[in-house]
């Protein structure tokens, strides 16, 4: 019997529950259901945290070639997902002192874990020989802190673009209360850079491991591309900044576009022609 | 004086000089080539013109292999927006050195102290103590944590100006040096290297291989020979874990030796020999190798009773009731006795406790076969064994990639880079103490290159902590 998973249900719910609360204190404008929602989600982040160390605790119950670091497959990596968004976000939240960031960043955590808990297998499956690396747990994580802080970016993207596409001076209420649009660009901007660097360490330290088991560190293969696409599109950004003309709006609508190049290379890749085979390659 | 003619190419030279070095080109090459590269991961990469022929008919077959699309990541047009990028990067960072390299080399940095008077964000306030004791006091205390310190004078009072962080503007060029490295490596390889794969049936050895890209073959300095191969799986069926012992061998003679996992190759000369995959070969018996357990089954005459008892090639089995040892010695996968093919046996000697010892011969697929011996103990080879041993090759992906390490110099590289560019900043500060009145008035201002919001917070801390104690710090 296994626990992991349930603790990691209930987690989900729980995300459930703070992203309800800090969304709640923004359009209604409670400050103590604000920070009651901090506290939910630091115990969610706990959980989340508990769940993965249960897992790999329990992983190693289940005999011997079980045993294994929990970021082999997609649920594992979307509940360390999870995770890192809840982290980042808390810290960002610690730093700038702004609980409206929570209602467009722990839905996020949320929807990754409920698609993990609900819609992947959770079933502990033992490791074929190619992902019996240690480059791959430095690959798994680095890629996917890289894509925990392009998400939190995504979601102050998705604020700056509500709080630009109103007339600012006029927006009050709901809008009114989103922090200042050229916060938002440089929170993004910081999110970005650190989103990088560790994608950039994500695509070495993968192009390392291949390179220890196939003696090949590059093979565009489709995977590989669109990391290395996602990977184009946030250098363009970083970029277009520097370019005269390019306001914040179109950084933040480049955010998106680099978000949804994210979220096809961990999910829509499966859907291309010719798969990302370990394992029967040289065949 | 230059005639007319060469102020127009010097004009034409400036603006191709202008248009390499611009990051509007930077955008519209690294856009290009995230677009252009999604192209490779929807029509499948190097498969066999036969296959593209039958997906897409002869028209834009055509079209398409002429475009170079069944192979683009490797196209002249995908390699020349990769020589864009360098070029533009070499010449951006050229003439961005030319433009700022005065400010990152050198010893004394300038402060233009009416800019940082003049900010918005700078903080003031009064503070007692003479100008004297309070500038003397908050140099050692900015020298702490800023490396360049000096104070100006400045009419009846100071000003201090300190920084920290200026190599940390190289940081950029780093990265884009490595990208330059990178590709650099990337090239060596392609020019110099190979990858290619063989497969090798257990107990044969190879010296040639095909190689991946071109299907041709090629010929290694030495041969690999498989001395066994062996898999494991897990209860799902699964492959848990497969190895091969191999021997290197250079002019006939045996070299190294090594067994080679997933994730564990092999290297000599520069080539690497990895596990990639692994296959059954329907071989005829002579190939397969000698059986891993021996199971066999000694039945005395005497008591009628049968003894099941594990072997291992050249090691002694005690046989129950004192009958005596046997060693298996050898396995043969075409036995001959008497002239007579027998298929796969095993050939060993039994040492009776009396007695001089007597070669033995199991057949493997006749279990009866020892009877005709007519001897104390029949011995016979338990079907598990003598079932048909599957004959497995092992499948190994051989590269040899002189720019490999020219690569991870690049990785290594751009990842400093980054960590210096995005995370650390060239931070001034400028300080100015004047008398005012009976008191002293001071004026906090800073600049950073990066991170501007963080650096004016630290700016603000700083200047709460210069206001305590009325400026003594302690
Ligand atoms: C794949 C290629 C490239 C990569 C990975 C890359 C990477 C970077 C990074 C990480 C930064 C720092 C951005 C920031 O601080 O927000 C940067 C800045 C910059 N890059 Fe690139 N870059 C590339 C190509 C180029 C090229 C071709 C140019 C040529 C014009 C260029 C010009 C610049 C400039 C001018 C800056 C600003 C430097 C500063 O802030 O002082 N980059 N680049």
């Amino acid at each position: 019997m296994a626990y992991n998973p349930i603790i990691l249900s209930i987690t989900t719910f729980i995300f459930g529950l703070a992203g309800a609360m800090y969304i709640f204190s923004w359009v209604f404008h409670r400050e103590g259901a604000g920070r009651w929602a901090t506290g939910v989600t630091l115990f969610a982040a706990v959980g989340n945290l508990i769940g993965i160390l249960m897992r790999w605790y329990e992983s190693y119950q289940l005999g011997s070639g079980y045993g294994h670091a929990p970021l082999s497959n997609i649920y594992e990596s979307l509940v360390f997902f999870a995770f890192t968004i809840s982290v980042i976000y808390l810290v960002v939240e610690r730093r700038y002192q702004n609980r409206i960031i929570g209602a467009f960043a722990i839905p996020l955590a949320f929807f990754a874990l409920a698609y993990a808990s609900f819609g992947t297998s959770s079933k502990i499956s033992p490791l074929i020989p190619a992902l019996k690396s240690n480059w791959l747990i430095a690959h798994v994580m680095t890629c996917f802190v890289g894509y925990a802080a392009f998400a939190l970016a995504f979601g102050v993207s998705i604020m700056y673009l509500l709080k630009r596409g109103n007339d600012e001076s006029a927006a009050t209420g709901v809008i009114g209360r989103l922090p200042a649009a050229a916060f938002l660009d440089e929170l993004t901007h910081q999110l970005i850079m650190f989103g990088f660097l560790f994608l950039t360490a994500g695509i070495i330290t993968g192009a390392v491991w291949a390179n220890s088991a196939w003696g090949r560190y590059w093979g565009w293969d489709p995977k590989e591309t669109w990391s290395l696409i996602t990977w184009f599109i946030y250098a363009t950004l970083l970029h277009a900044r520097l370019m005269r003309g390019w306001s914040g709006k179109r950084i933040a609508i480049l955010s998106l576009v680099g978000f949804s190049a994210v979220m096809f290379t961990y999910f829509g890749v499966n859907l291309l022609p010719g798969l990302h085979s370990y394992g029967a390659m040289g065949q | 004086m230059m005639n007319d003619k060469t102020k127009v190419t010097a004009n034409y030279l400036d603006s191709l000089w202008k248009f390499f070095a611009s990051v509007k080109l930077t955008v519209v090459v690294l856009l290009s080539l995230a677009v252009l590269s999604i192209i490779g991961t929807l029509i499948p990469q190097n498969q066999s013109p036969a296959d593209y022929f039958k997906a897409f008919g002869p028209f834009l077959f055509q079209v398409l292999a002429t475009l170079d699309i069944f192979d683009m990541y490797h196209s002249w047009w995908f390699q020349f927006l990769m020589i864009l990028l360098v070029v533009n990067i070499i010449i951006c960072s050229v003439e961005r050195l030319r433009l700022t390299g005065k400010i990152i080399f050198t010893k004394t940095p300038k402060f233009n102290l009416n800019n940082y008077r003049q900010q918005k964000q700078r903080r003031e306030f009064t503070v007692t103590g003479s100008a004297g004791s309070v500038v003397e006091a908050y140099r050692r205390y900015l020298s702490k944590s800023f490396r360049y310190c000096r104070v100006l004078e400045q009419g009846q009072g100071f000003a201090i100006t300190a920084e920290k962080g200026r190599w940390t503007r190289i940081g950029v060029y780093g990265v884009h040096l490595s990208v330059v490295i990178l590709l650099v490596g990337g090239l060596i390889g392609s020019l110099y290297g190979f990858e290619g794969f063989v497969n090798i049936p257990e107990g044969q050895s190879i010296d040639t291989i095909q190689l991946r890209n071109t299907g041709l073959e090629y010929r290694l300095p030495f041969s690999i020979r498989c001395d066994d191969f062996d898999v494991q799986f897990y209860a799902s069926g699964a492959p848990k874990e497969f190895r091969s012992k191999l021997t290197i061998l250079e002019d006939g003679k045996a070299g190294i030796q090594k067994e080679i996992i997933v994730n564990d190759p092999l290297r000599y000369k520069g080539i690497n020999i990895f596990q990639s995959s692994y296959g059954k070969t329907n071989l005829d018996p002579h190939m397969a190798g000698a059986p891993e357990d021996i199971e066999l089954s000694f039945r005395s005459t005497v008591s009628g009773m049968i003894y099941n008892r594990k072997a291992v090639l050249g090691q002694p089995v005690q046989i129950p009731e004192g009958m005596g040892k046997l060693v298996v010695e050898r396995y043969e996968p075409d036995g001959q006795f008497r002239g007579m093919s027998i298929g796969p046996a095993l050939l060993g000697t039994l040492t009776p406790a009396e007695g001089s010892p007597v070669p033995i011969v199991l057949a493997m697929n006749f279990p009866k076969f020892d009877m005709m011996r007519k001897g104390d103990v029949v011995i016979s080879v338990d079907q598990s064994t003598a079932a048909p041993k599957t004959a497995y090759y092992t499948g190994l992906q051989i590269t040899n990639d002189p720019g490999v390490w020219v690569v991870y110099v690049g990785f290594a590289m751009m990842i400093v880079g980054c960590m210096v560019t995005f995370f650390m900043s060239h931070q001034q500060l400028m300080v100015e103490i004047q008398p005012k009145g009976t008191r002293t008035a001071v004026l906090v201002a800073g600049k950073a290159n990066k991170n501007k919001i963080g650096f004016q917070h630290k700016v603000n801390r700083l200047s709460e902590k210069l206001s305590m104690n009325d400026g003594r710090l302690s």
